[in-house]
């Protein structure tokens, strides 16, 4: 098997075993906020299904998949189709430039935990980003529905106004490694004292701002008035039924998984471990197993604000993140740089 | 066939495609969606033609803002309405195959000026960078920035309302 | 990947291509926000051109170069829009031949 085709199986198997770990994750993600929240809200949540309800997800499955599609009368039927697929599209693409753990030795050959690994790593994720807004602002506007397209409009605004400041929290990372590839970055954040090297320390502002804006990014609350179930019915996904509305909710769960995983890469440390003696066991490099922890912390933050914090309001919301975030950001930048300057 | 002339052929003929439709499309929505596609696939050419910080920056400013913007004037605008092309006689027609012909000519003896490419180039964000903040065109980045910064508050006056 | 030597002459033409469909968009077009993407689409097969020609001189100025176009692109994409909605406000009308006031 000549070299090309190698490197081609490898990252086909790659993407096939990422894909499907994330979409297993997504599954357990449902089960798990409804559970959480539930104890957060001293109730019990799904415990019908199988031992501890574990098995609501495959419920909820089973019911949008018999559901009927619904295409509301005057929709614009192509971009009513496609704009779940773009949704789906633009947030699974983000997991492939994220760095899950060190380089291991399988079968005889070195194979870097990391689907693409791109020079321009960060940027690609900005890309990415970017044009998430498309699938929101298109559900929005095809369903022809003056709810969702003010839905899909405030939505996507609010997206690309954070976007903004979730760019810039990054730069501050980006000059400390002085690379925009993940894996120098998580590198960088390698050392004796472990944890205390790690970038939400090094950074302190910058991971605030992203922590604010990597919420609101993903409409999570406290942010999520544009798709909030007592506003505007339920924003840009209202028309939707069954299989699309799935695919609109797995969208903003990956998404919500993606930022999970570049927190946990950009300034926690990504693969390393909180004190360096723990990042070996038994001989095996165990950074996938520190890595999925972060994540999953990162995940469980975002359940936890869910369960705690009132909405903001549309103009606070937007007034907050131009206003307050992106000055913020920019300081951080500024801040940085002269450290790294002048040291 | 290498990996990467096939990717080229595939990207440019989505390229072309989509500008067609850009073009022949009657509703500007769909035009705005044929643009990004578009765009996308010249980012990928970029990329294949070795300017991986390009091909990202295409993304990012054209199809992730730019497009962004046309779209909320067409959503705000509510251009829903389909227009017809309008046809304007021979007179176009005459001009548009003479400045066609001139554009042809010109590309010829450009592309037959071309000297032997060299084999293997990819610049790094590091490269370009130095180049880009070194003079002279570190004033033109100034500058740029100015321009932004007038454009931002002109848009700002232009579309704001009469209230 | 060696950044395709071959691909120049292609990318030029693709380039042409692009350019010249984009010129006819602008003739036949009416309304003025298609207008306005298909100037886009000419100014994208620019920086097509002035990549493929920094590929075949193997410098960075093409790059460079295609850094101020998108910059001046997206600043230039907001005022006119900006334009068209203040002058749709006035005329309630979003078609190019109809604003033709300054016509002699």
């Amino acid at each position: 098997m000549s070299p090309v085709q190698e490197e081609l199986l490898i990252a086909t198997i790659k993407v096939v075993v990422f894909f499907n770990l994330f979409l297993a994750l997504f599954s357990f993600m449902t089960y798990a906020e409804r559970r959480l929240l539930a104890f957060m809200q001293f109730r019990l949540g799904p415990n019908r299904v199988g031992p501890f309800g574990i098995l609501q997800p495959v419920a909820d499955g089973i019911k949008l998949f018999f559901k009927e599609e619904a295409m509301p009368a005057g929709a614009n039927k192509w971009l009513f189709v496609s704009a779940p697929a773009l949704a789906i599209v633009t947030a699974f693409l983000s997991i492939a430039v994220v760095p899950y753990g060190p380089t291991v030795r399988l079968f005889g050959r070195d194979i870097q935990l990391q689907i693409a690994d791109l020079d321009v790593g960060v940027l690609f994720l900005f890309a990415i980003s970017s044009l998430g807004v498309y699938g929101i602002v298109m559900a929005g506007w095809a369903a022809n529905n003056k709810y969702t397209l003010l839905g899909g409009l405030r939505s996507s605004a609010q997206m690309f106004s954070y976007e903004l400041s979730l760019g810039m929290s990054w730069v501050g990372a980006i000059m400390l490694a002085s690379s925009f590839r993940i894996a120098d970055i998580v590198e960088s954040q390698a050392g004796p004292w472990g944890l205390l090297h790690w970038n939400f320390l090094r950074q302190g502002l910058g991971f605030l701002v992203y922590l604010v804006a990597a919420t609101a990014e993903v409409n999570r609350t406290p942010f999520d008035l544009p798709e909030a179930e007592t506003e505007l019915v339920a924003g840009f996904h209202t028309e939707y039924s069954s299989m699309r509305f799935a695919l609109l909710q797995m969208a903003e769960y990956v998404n919500m998984m993606t930022v999970a995983a570049v927190g946990a890469s950009l300034f926690f440390g990504g693969w390393l471990a909180p004190v360096p003696a723990l990042q070996r066991v038994l001989g095996h490099d165990i950074g996938l197993l520190w890595f999925l922890l972060k994540m999953g912390a990162g995940l469980f933050f975002f359940i936890w604000l869910r369960g705690t914090l009132p909405r903001f309001r549309y103009d606070q919301l937007m007034h907050f993140g131009w206003k307050v975030l992106v000055p913020l950001a920019v300081l951080n930048i500024l801040g940085t740089a002269a450290w790294v300057a002048f040291r | 066939m290498t990996l990467d002339a096939v990717l080229f052929y595939v990207f440019a003929a989505v390229a072309v495609a989509s500008a067609l439709v850009v073009v022949g499309q009657r509703s500007p929505a769909y035009s705005a969606f044929a643009l990004i596609v578009t765009l996308c696939s010249l980012s990928a050419v970029f990329g294949l033609l070795g300017s991986p910080f390009i091909a990202v920056l295409q993304v990012v400013v054209y199809a992730g803002a730019i497009m962004v913007l046309f779209l909320f004037v067409l959503m705000l605008l509510d251009v829903k309405r389909e227009e017809r092309p309008r046809g304007r006689g021979w007179a176009l027609k005459a001009t548009a195959i003479a400045l066609g012909s001139v554009l042809v000519v010109q590309v010829g003896t450009v592309l037959a000026a071309l000297g032997p490419v060299p084999g293997a180039f990819r610049a790094s964000t590091r490269q370009v960078a130095r180049l880009l903040f070194s003079a002279p065109y570190l004033y033109v980045f100034e500058a740029s920035s100015i321009l932004i910064l007038a454009a931002l508050v002109g848009a700002v006056v232009l579309a704001k309302s009469d209230s | 990947m060696t950044g395709g030597p071959d691909l120049v002459t292609p990318a030029l033409l693709l380039s042409l291509g692009l350019f010249a469909i984009g010129a006819v968009g602008v003739f036949l077009r009416r309304n003025v926000i298609t207008v306005f993407m298909c100037i886009e689409l000419m100014l994208n097969a620019v920086n097509l051109a002035f990549v493929a020609f920094s590929r075949a001189r193997a410098t960075l100025d093409g790059q460079v170069l295609v850094f101020f176009v998108l910059t001046v692109a997206a600043a230039e994409a907001a005022v006119g829009l900006a334009i068209i909605i203040a002058a749709q406000r006035h005329k309630d009308t979003l078609d190019v031949d109809s604003f033709n006031l300054m016509k002699w």
